[in-house]
C-alpha cells in the first residue's frame, strides 16, 4: 500500500520541516529520498498504466518541492510567496544607484578578465562573488527568520538575482576560455 | 509487495551498443550475462539482410562485412533518430542511404530499412536468446542508452525495442546502469564519476551514492565520440603510410577491421603488425607502434576532458570531491585513455569490473526490481537527470529554456505565452533541445499548433505550455488556452535532425559563441519589438485613421517607413531609437483613440503596450 504524500500542504510541511529560511539540509535530503523511495516511477513500473502515470505525477511534484527548498534563492522566494510578499521581480527594477553601480563594476571586471583570457582572475572574481552572495543570504536569513521583515528580505532577494546572473556570466566565460585551450 | 520466489518474473537488461550488444538477467539474486548456445557473451551489433529475405545477426553477419558491405549494417546506433544530413563521414560509408522524414533509411537487397528496424533485429535476437535461456516469456526489459542521447534518439531506441516485441520497463542511462552494478557490488558511498567511452558515444556522469540512493548530479558527453573514431584514425594512418588513394568499399571495410585489430592488440603490446591483401592484389604490410598510435589519437582523448570538466562544474564539485572513477566501455581498455583519466582525476581509475559487461549487469539489476521482484536488499533508489536543456522557439527565432539540463526527472514545467495579434485563433509551437540561444543552433524535436483559440485582443489569451519529462527521459508537451480550455498536446517525436557534429558540439558552441549570441539576440529582440509596433500602428491607422489630420498622418507614416528601413539593417541601437520615435509620434493618436472609448485600448497605455 502506498502512502500518497499530501500535496495540499506547503513544501516545508510536505518534508516535515519547520517553515523557515534556515533548514537542515541533511534532513531535507533524507526526507526527499524517503518520499521518492515511495512515489518514484521505478517503484511502480510493474503496475498498470494508471498507477504508473500517477506515480510520475507524484514524483514530479516531489522533485519540484525539493528543488524549491534546496536552492537558497528559490527557498527565499517561496517563503516570501507563502508570506504573501511577492518579490515582484518582473516589474520592480528600482534598485539603489549604488548597487547598480557596483553591478556595472563587476560586469566590467568579468568582461576584462574574459577578454584578457585571465582564467585565474575569473576564478577569483567568482570566489569574491560567492562570498558576497553568502553575505546577502545571511541578510535574507536574518530578515526572514528573525525580523520577519519581508520587504527587506525581498530587496535582498532581488539583489541576489543580479548576483546569480553574474555568476552565470562568469561560468560562461570560464567555459569559453577552457574550450579555447 | 515482493513476489514469492516461484513467482519470479522474467526480466532482462539489454546494453544495445554501437559495436556489441549484451543481455543480462538476475538469477538467484545474482546478475549474470546470458550467453548464446556456444557460450559467447557478446552479440556483435551487426545485421545482414539477404536476398531471400533472411536476416543474419551478430557473428553470423560479421563475416560478410567486407564481402557484402552494402547489406551488412554495422554501428546502426549512430543513425538512430538522425536524418541523412546528420550522419558524419557518410561519404566513406558503404550504405545506400535514403533521406526520409525524421530518420535516415538504408536501401538493402531486402528492401528499405530504418535504423530502428536494424536495431530491432539485434534486440529480437537477444530477446530470443534470453527466452531460450530463461525458459519463458519476458515480462519486460530495461534498455540502456547513452546518457547524452537526446529525445529523438531515446524515442527511436524505445521504438526499436517495441518492434522487437519487448515491453520496455525503462530506458536507463548507460553510466547510471554501470554505477548501480559497481555501487551495489562494492557498497560504495560518496561521489563517483562514471567515464563511459563506448564504440560510438562518450558519456561522463557524476553521481552521489548514499545509503542505497544513486543520485546523478550532472552528466555530459559527446554523442559522436567512441572507439570507432580511433579505428578511423588508424585507418587514415594506413592509407597515408601505404599510399592508398581510392580504396573500394570492400577494401575500406577490410582496412577498418584491421585497424580495429591493431588498436585492440596495442592494449597489451607495444607494436601491432598490419597485414592486409587488398582487392586490387596489393599487399599492405605495416607495423603500428604504440607511440604512433598515441600520437594520432591524442586529440580524441582530449575531447573527453572538456565534458568531464563541465559535468563537474554543473555538479558544483571539483576533482578533489571524486572518490572513484568507474571505467565503462571497451574503449576504456586503451592504456592512453586510462592514463589521461588518471591524470585528470588525480587517481587511478577503477577497472576491476569488465567494462563491456557492467552496463548490461546494472540494467539487469534494475530490470529485476522494476519487474516487481524486489527483495529486501533491493531497496535502492535511482534519481537521474536530462542531459540537454529543453525549450521553445519564441519570437525571432530565439530559444526560451523551459527545463534546464541536469534537472532531476521526472520533471514538469509550465510556461505561459500569449497571442500578439488581435483576433489570433491559432498558435504554433516549436520544441527544441540544446544549450544555444538561437533555435537554428538547437535540435528541433517537434512542431505543433494550438487551434480554436477564441478571437481576443492581442495579449488577452493565456496559453499555458507544459513540458513533462518522464522517468525514461522522454518529453511530452501540451498546450492549453486557459480562458477557454482549448487544448492541444503532443508526445514529442523527432521531426528532423541536426548534424552529428552539431549534437556533439552543441554545448561547446554555446560557450564559444556567447558573444555572438548576445549580439544576435539584441538585434532579434529589437527587430521583433519593432515589427510588432509597426503592425500595431498600421492596424490602428486602418481602424481609426480618421482621427488624424493629414499632417499628423504624414508624420506617422514617415516614422513607420523609417523604422521599417532600420528593421532591415543590423544596428539594434538604431532600431531601438526608431521604436522610441514612432512611439512618441503616436502618443496623441493613442490618447484620442482611448478618448473615443475604443474597447480594445487599455486605459493609460500607449499603442505599443496593448499588443504583447
Amino acid at each position: 500500500m502506498i502512502v500518497i504524500p499530501d500535496f495540499s500542504q506547503d513544501f516545508f510541511a510536505l518534508f516535515g520541516l519547520r517553515r523557515a529560511y534556515r533548514i537542515d539540509a541533511a534532513q531535507l535530503d533524507q526526507a526527499y529520498h524517503e518520499m521518492q523511495g515511495r512515489v518514484h516511477p521505478d517503484r511502480h513500473a510493474h503496475l498498470p498504466e494508471t498507477e504508473r502515470r500517477l506515480s510520475m505525477q507524484w514524483a514530479t511534484q516531489v522533485n519540484e518541492a525539493y528543488r524549491t527548498l534546496k536552492k537558497p534563492l528559490l527557498r527565499a522566494h517561496y517563503l516570501l510567496r507563502l508570506a504573501g510578499a511577492e518579490t515582484d521581480h518582473e516589474n520592480n527594477t528600482a534598485m539603489s544607484p549604488a548597487f547598480l553601480m557596483e553591478q556595472m563594476e563587476w560586469r566590467e571586471a568579468v568582461a576584462e578578465a574574459r577578454a584578457a583570457g585571465e582564467h585565474h582572475e575569473l576564478e577569483k572574481l567568482m570566489q569574491r562573488l560567492e562570498r558576497h552572495g553568502g553575505e546577502i543570504l545571511a541578510e535574507v536569513e536574518r530578515s526572514l527568520d528573525a525580523k520577519k521583515d519581508y520587504e527587506m528580505a525581498a530587496d535582498a532577494v532581488r539583489r541576489l538575482m543580479f548576483i546569480e546572473k553574474l555568476e552565470h556570466e562568469i561560468q560562461d566565460a570560464l567555459e569559453a576560455l577552457e574550450s579555447q585551450d | 509487495m515482493s513476489a514469492a520466489p516461484h513467482q519470479h518474473r522474467l526480466a532482462v537488461g539489454i546494453d544495445l551498443g554501437t559495436t556489441n550488444s549484451i543481455v543480462a538477467t538476475v538469477r538467484n539474486g545474482i546478475a549474470v550475462v546470458l550467453q548464446d548456445e556456444v557460450g559467447r557473451s557478446l552479440l556483435p551489433s551487426i545485421v545482414r539482410y539477404k536476398a531471400d529475405g533472411g536476416v543474419d545477426v551478430g557473428y553470423a553477419a560479421q563475416g560478410t562485412q567486407a564481402s557484402d558491405p552494402r547489406n551488412t549494417i554495422v554501428s546502426a546506433k549512430r543513425f538512430m533518430g538522425r536524418g541523412l544530413k546528420d550522419v558524419s563521414h557518410i561519404e566513406s560509408m558503404p550504405y545506400d542511404f535514403l533521406d526520409a522524414e525524421g530518420m535516415v533509411r538504408l536501401r538493402t537487397v531486402a528492401g528499405v530499412k530504418s535504423p530502428v528496424e536494424v536495431s530491432a533485429e539485434i534486440l529480437k535476437s537477444l530477446r530470443i536468446r534470453a527466452e531460450a535461456s530463461l525458459g519463458g516469456e519476458l515480462v519486460g526489459a530495461v534498455i540502456t542508452v547513452p546518457a547524452y542521447f537526446d529525445d529523438a534518439q531515446r524515442q527511436a531506441t524505445k521504438d526499436a525495442a517495441k518492434l522487437a516485441g519487448l515491453n520496455v520497463l525503462r530506458l536507463l542511462n548507460e553510466p547510471t546502469a554501470a554505477a548501480i552494478a559497481y555501487g551495489l557490488d562494492n557498497a560504495a558511498e560518496g561521489v563517483y564519476a562514471v567515464f563511459d567511452l563506448g564504440g560510438g558515444t562518450f558519456d561522463i556522469s557524476i553521481l552521489k551514492l548514499s545509503r542505497g540512493v544513486f543520485e546523478v548530479l550532472a552528466t555530459n558527453g559527446d554523442a559522436t565520440l567512441g572507439g570507432d573514431d580511433f579505428d578511423q584514425r588508424v585507418y587514415c594512418w594506413i592509407l597515408d603510410d601505404a599510399k592508398i588513394r581510392f580504396p573500394s568499399i570492400e577494401d575500406t571495410r577490410r582496412l577498418l577491421l584491421k585497424a580495429r585489430e591493431a588498436k585492440e592488440m596495442l592494449t597489451s603490446h607495444d607494436v601491432a603488425p598490419i597485414h592486409v591483401g587488398l582487392g586490387t592484389g596489393e599487399q599492405v604490410d605495416l607495423t603500428l607502434k604504440i607511440d604512433t598510435f598515441a600520437d594520432i589519437t591524442r586529440t580524441l582523448i582530449s575531447k573527453t576532458l572538456g565534458p568531464a570538466r563541465k559535468a563537474l562544474r554543473d555538479a558544483g564539485l571539483t576533482v578533489n570531491d571524486v572518490k572513484g572513477v568507474v571505467m565503462v566501455g571497451g574503449a576504456t581498455r586503451m592504456p592512453q585513455v586510462q592514463r589521461a583519466v588518471a591524470e585528470y582525476f588525480k587517481q587511478e581509475p577503477l577497472t576491476n569490473l569488465d567494462p563491456e559487461k557492467v552496463v548490461a549487469l546494472g540494467a539487469a539489476m534494475q530490470a529485476n526490481v522494476l519487474a516487481g521482484n524486489r527483495a529486501g536488499a533491493d531497496d535502492w533508489l535511482l534519481l537521474d537527470v536530462i542531459p540537454l536543456s529543453l525549450g521553445m522557439e519564441t519570437m525571432g527565432g530565439l530559444t526560451e529554456k523551459v527545463i534546464p539540463r541536469n534537472s532531476t526527472i521526472p520533471i514538469a514545467k509550465a510556461q505561459e505565452f500569449t497571442t500578439f495579434k488581435d483576433g489570433q485563433t491559432a498558435m504554433s509551437f516549436h520544441v527544441v533541445q540544446g544549450e544555444r540561444e538561437l533555435v537554428s543552433d538547437c535540435r528541433s524535436l517537434a512542431k505543433f499548433e494550438l487551434r480554436g483559440i477564441p478571437p481576443m485582443v492581442a495579449g488577452a489569451a493565456r496559453i499555458r505550455v507544459t513540458f513533462q519529462v518522464d522517468a525514461d527521459g522522454l518529453l511530452a508537451v501540451s498546450a492549453r488556452e486557459m480562458t477557454s480550455g482549448v487544448e492541444a498536446s503532443i508526445m514529442v517525436k523527432p521531426s528532423y535532425g541536426l548534424t552529428d557534429g552539431e549534437i556533439a558540439g552543441m554545448l561547446k558552441e554555446s560557450i564559444d559563441h556567447v558573444g555572438d549570441d548576445v549580439q544576435a539576440r539584441n538585434l532579434r529582440e529589437q527587430q521583433v519589438e519593432a515589427e510588432r509596433l509597426v503592425e500595431a500602428v498600421e492596424a490602428a491607422l486602418a481602424a481609426d485613421g480618421r482621427l488624424l489630420r493629414a499632417s499628423e498622418r504624414a508624420d506617422i507614416d514617415e516614422e513607420i517607413a523609417s523604422l521599417k528601413m532600420r528593421i532591415a539593417g543590423s544596428d539594434h541601437r538604431a532600431i531601438k531609437a526608431g521604436i522610441d520615435s514612432l512611439n512618441a509620434a503616436t502618443q496623441d493618436f493613442a490618447a484620442r483613440r482611448m478618448d473615443q472609448g475604443i474597447k480594445r485600448a487599455l486605459t493609460g497605455q500607449k499603442i505599443v503596450e496593448f499588443k504583447i
